[in-house]
């Protein structure tokens, strides 16, 4: 009989009934008694010098409690950057302060420069209007080129220069790297341009702060995705508060996608400011102000050189990339263009020489941090564009290439400091083969033909590093957090469980996958389990959800409190059996003493741990709770193969996508509904990146998609159904739950599939071209077909 | 400030508003019906869709002085009587149609309209209806297979697992 119920099942969400009939709790449908409103007033140029603010009209309107400017936060600290990257030298990277709101300077569009806290929102808008400020305008920096050029003008004056770091992973004798190139009988070059993305989440930032005078204690609501992470930052680096005072929630929270990890000057603000009127703040982002308040995603820029040997070996690999850190160290921007990033070049292969070089550079545009995938994406474009254009220049089959060149014996140490534990990329790309029927391709082709149309196969292999992060490992390569995560098992004395945890679930479905586990351990059923997330008064101290951890970190907590907790009930057990410890067995529920009929249900061991009349009191405490931190001991990697294929219109440079498959090896699965949905919308997001978005600056620093008028987001018309399988499974193997994370998995898999197939189908007319960078717009493709 | 009363979800309900306040803002803030959400501010997210006299409207291109005497449907009073899920929100959940739930009710509301008038539209149709309404979080895939099963018609040839 197949399983209704626990591990494996595809069990429907219990979170979608309050979604569904308008009842989830999101930051904005929170109002606190006697709440104010602020309004920012932001910059609108990239880069000025400010000559003086008057504030005195503003503060004189209706409704204004109080205005604030940067002279406010001179005592107070600028937002941190949570990872110390060390360059080539071994020297600190650059790290400029990042004050809440701005001081003598404003460096991008949008940089807040005062606020405006009133009675109600319109009246902190129309005060805001009313506020002056004296800017002197100087030159943008918005290229990273000259950016980095001699001379150029800084967006830090402290600063020696605009370069943030310069960093070195794998192979550092640049002559050895050399020989290897030099040695080769092909080598393959490509220039592209990773474009800088806005992450989107429907739902915009929200921050409430709320102060108690009485007791001295502050409750911040905002739209994050770890609420200990922003508790810890806003307290330790920024306001200086006791954390003991500070209570962070996350309620439902609409998407994150990366951007609503970080700490952001809103939060810290709200938070400030509730204290100084003493008076619940409130702000709401409109989305204008997510487009330039946000952290933005990707922005590289890479030249790659890819060596094969006679054999079409792959044996080395040579990336020169620079990378957009935007105006401000945003808190994990440093890691992703270097240990998010340069670790994966080795993908799914096994090269034996990777040097992997990236200048980070400051400019006037807002800051870049982790949008979904975080690094992983822009190491996978990089390598697999580079793969295709070999097999394209070596006349060789894409698939037998990269087959050919897959690393196949495990644990393998990546010369980019990894160490894959498992995978099978020959079983995911077999399941590939057969699910995207590779074979009837050429018949596709030929309709497509006929009715006028160029059509593309385009191939692609990911593999990430999830399960986010061994402590020890990141601490020693600079990051200044630990990355474990924490849950709480608390049985109540009737059977049923509230799981406290530091993941934080904002579309993944924690509510209902995370239960699944737990009843499926104990043998009851789900409905007597159930999931707290999202505030720091009731969780322990856990993380957060981002890198594809949930599962497989705080996951890992959650197993192994509620195996703490089985071991207790099976001393209670015992006891009220008067059996041996060690005879106890756990089945559907039920203890029994082995080899016996006689046994004691959960809830009877549960009642008899909160009333202890017939206890071993001498041997064990009462009740029934039990905490696990879990660190991991190694990252997850999960890996697999995707296929695109595209319809190319000769005429208009239209390109739509009309198949997408994708093969995944995420390891043990919980819930396969689930994880359908999660490759689901990575590949939405992934073929808008492929295909319409772009995030996009001009010279003066102006962002000019700054709505969803000019950005373009993808719609339920630009995208095909996707087919998925995950099959091809190999489990984790240092982790309890044997799984590896499947959030990010098509984010990153598929814009290099769908680029692939583009230039794919216009080679099948004989359009020579080598590279489209994204968006592969219809006037690109147009342009690349008249050569 | 006017006075203005219209139909709520069935319920007659009415009032204060300034002349420049939107309808979204009314529902959310005056009335406390926060099911409405605001996902931008050019009218291009549909995560505010509600029904007007029977018609999907953005209710944050509406002022709230617009809907005098009108008959105002939004996603709270999208249940069945006895409080269980329509059947659009019923497919919605059995075929996984949302994640973060943010967009969720103006698709919902979206697919009520469209459902209305056409009731067995083609995948083709429902992606084109569906060009007002962004997800960031399910590729669409599982919104369109939920309102394709909602009108009746089968989804199990569709490619997945
Ligand atoms: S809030 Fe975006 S369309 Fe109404
Ligand atoms: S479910 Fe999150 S935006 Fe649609």
């Amino acid at each position: 009989m197949p399983k209704d119920s626990g591990i494996g099942v595809s069990q429907k969400r219990r979170e979608d009934v309050r979604f569904l009939t308008g009842a989830g709790n999101y930051t904005d449908d929170i109002n606190v008694r006697g709440q104010t409103h602020v309004h920012f007033l932001r910059s609108e140029v990239a880069h000025g010098r400010i000559d003086g603010i008057d504030t005195s009209a503003a503060a004189a309107m209706a409704g204004v409690v109080r205005v604030f400017t940067g002279a406010d936060f001179e005592g107070v600290g600028g937002l941190p950057c949570g990872w110390q990257v060390t360059d080539r030298d071994n020297n600190p990277m650059q790290e400029p302060p990042h004050p809440i709101l701005a001081q003598a300077k404003v460096r991008h569009v949008g940089d807040p420069i005062a606020a405006v806290v009133a009675e109600t929102y319109e009246q902190a808008r129309d005060a805001a209007e009313a506020i002056k400020v004296d800017i002197t305008e100087l030159p943008a920096i918005v290229n990273m080129q000259s950016a980095l050029a001699e001379g150029s003008d800084k967006v830090h004056d402290d600063l020696t220069s605009n370069l943030c770091f310069d960093w070195c992973l794998g192979e550092t004798d640049d002559a050895k790297v050399q020989a290897a190139f030099d040695e080769a009988a092909h080598v393959t070059t490509l220039e592209l341009v990773n474009q800088r993305l806005v992450a989107n989440p429907m739902e915009p930032r929200v921050a409430v702060g709320d102060y108690n005078r009485a007791s001295d204690e502050h409750t911040l609501y905002t739209t994050s995705q770890n609420p200990h992470v922003i508790r810890l930052l806003m307290c330790a680096f920024v306001l200086g508060l006791p954390e003991h005072k500070v209570r962070v929630v996350a309620p439902d929270v609409g998407g994150g996608f990366g951007t609503k990890i970080f700490h952001y000057a809103e939060e810290a603000f709200c938070t400030f400011a509730a204290k100084e009127c003493n008076r619940p703040v409130k702000w709401t982002a409109s989305r204008t102000e997510s487009f330039l308040s946000d952290a933005q995603g990707r922005d590289h820029v890479t030249k790659i050189e890819l060596a094969l040997d006679s054999s079409n070996n792959f044996t080395a690999i040579r990336t020169n990339t620079l990378a957009n850190l935007g105006a401000y160290l945003s808190t994990f921007s440093s890691s992703v263009p270097t240990w998010l990033h340069g670790t994966l070049m080795a993908g799914n292969y096994k090269t034996p020489v990777i040097q992997v070089n990236v200048k980070a550079v400051f400019t006037n545009t807002v800051p870049v941090d982790a949008y979904r995938g975080a690094g992983r994406p822009e190491a996978t474009f990089q390598l697999e564009r580079a793969i295709d254009t070999a097999a394209r220049e070596l006349g060789l089959d894409p698939i037998t290439l990269r087959r050919q060149n897959f690393i196949t014996e495990f644990p393998y140490a990546t010369p980019v400091a990894l160490e894959y534990d498992t995978g099978n990329y020959h079983g995911t790309m077999d399941r590939l083969e057969a699910v995207a029927d590779i074979g009837g391709f050429a018949a596709r082709r030929a309709a497509s033909e006929a009715s006028g149309k160029l059509r593309g196969l385009g191939i692609n292999c990911y593999i990430e590093a999830c399960g986010i992060a061994p402590s020890n490992i990141v601490g020693m390569l600079g990051a200044r957090a630990g990355l474990y995560d924490a849950a709480t098992v608390r049985v109540n004395a009737t059977g049923s469980i509230s799981v406290l945890v530091g993941a934080h679930s904002h579309g993944q479905g924690h509510e209902t996958v995370f239960p699944q586990v737990v009843a499926d351990m104990i043998g009851i059923d789900e409905s007597q389990v159930e999931i707290v997330h999202g505030d720091s008064a009731k969780i322990p101290f856990g993380m957060g959800t981002y890198g594809s951890r949930s599962l497989a970190v705080c996951g890992s907590a959650m197993v192994r409190a509620t195996e703490k907790i089985i071991n207790k009930a099976k001393k209670i057990a015992a006891h009220l059996l008067e059996a041996s410890e060690a005879d106890i067995e756990l089945k559907d529920g039920v203890f029994s003493v082995a080899g016996t009929d006689k046994s004691v249900a959960w809830g009877d061991v549960t009642l008899t741990a909160y009333v202890p009349h017939n206890f071993p009191l001498e041997d064990l405490e009462p009740g029934l709770e039990e905490t696990s931190f879990y660190d991991p001991a190694n990252f997850t990697f999960p890996a697999g193969a995707y296929a695109c294929e595209v319809e190319v219109d000769p005429e208009t440079g239209q390109v739509s996508i009309e198949r997408f498959c994708a093969a995944d090896d995420f390891g043990n699965i919980v819930n396969p509904m689930i994880v359908d949905g999660q490759v689901h919308g990575g590949i939405g997001q992934g073929i808008g990146q492929a295909l319409l978005e772009n995030c996009a600056y001009d010279q003066d620093g102006q962002l000019v998609s700054g709505s969803f008028m000019d950005y373009a987001m993808p719609r339920a018309d630009d995208v095909p159904f996707y087919a998925v399988d995950h099959s091809s499974q190999t489990p984790c193997t240092h982790n309890p739950l044997g799984v590896k994370g499947c959030g990010e998995a098509g984010a990153i898999g598929s814009p290099p599939a769908v680029v692939n197939a583009v230039i794919d189908g216009l080679h099948s007319a004989n359009h020579g071209v080598k590279h489209i960078d994204m968006p592969v717009t219809p006037a690109r493709v147009w342009e690349a077909m008249q050569g | 400030m006017s006075e203005v009363t219209m139909r709520v979800n069935g319920k007659s309900v009415s009032g204060q508003v300034e002349n420049r306040t939107l309808l979204s803002t009314f529902l959310r803030d005056s009335l406390g019906l926060t099911g409405t959400h605001i996902g931008c501010d050019t009218s291009q997210c549909g995560a505010c869709v509600i029904h007007v006299d029977g018609a999907a409207v953005k209710a944050c291109t509406m002022l709230a002085v617009e809907a005098e005497g009108a008959d105002v449907a939004t996603i709270e009073g999208q249940a069945n009587a006895d409080g269980s899920l329509n059947v659009i929100q019923q497919a919605f959940q059995d075929h996984h149609g949302l994640q973060c739930g943010f967009c969720t009710p103006g698709m919902v509301m979206s697919a009520a309209a469209l459902l209305k008038d056409n009731p067995r539209p083609s995948e083709a149709v429902i992606r084109k209806y569906l060009e007002g309404n962004l997800c960031r979080c399910t590729g669409y895939h599982n919104i369109v297979k939920a309102i394709l099963a909602a009108s009746g018609q089968s989804v199990d040839a569709i490619a997945a697992e």
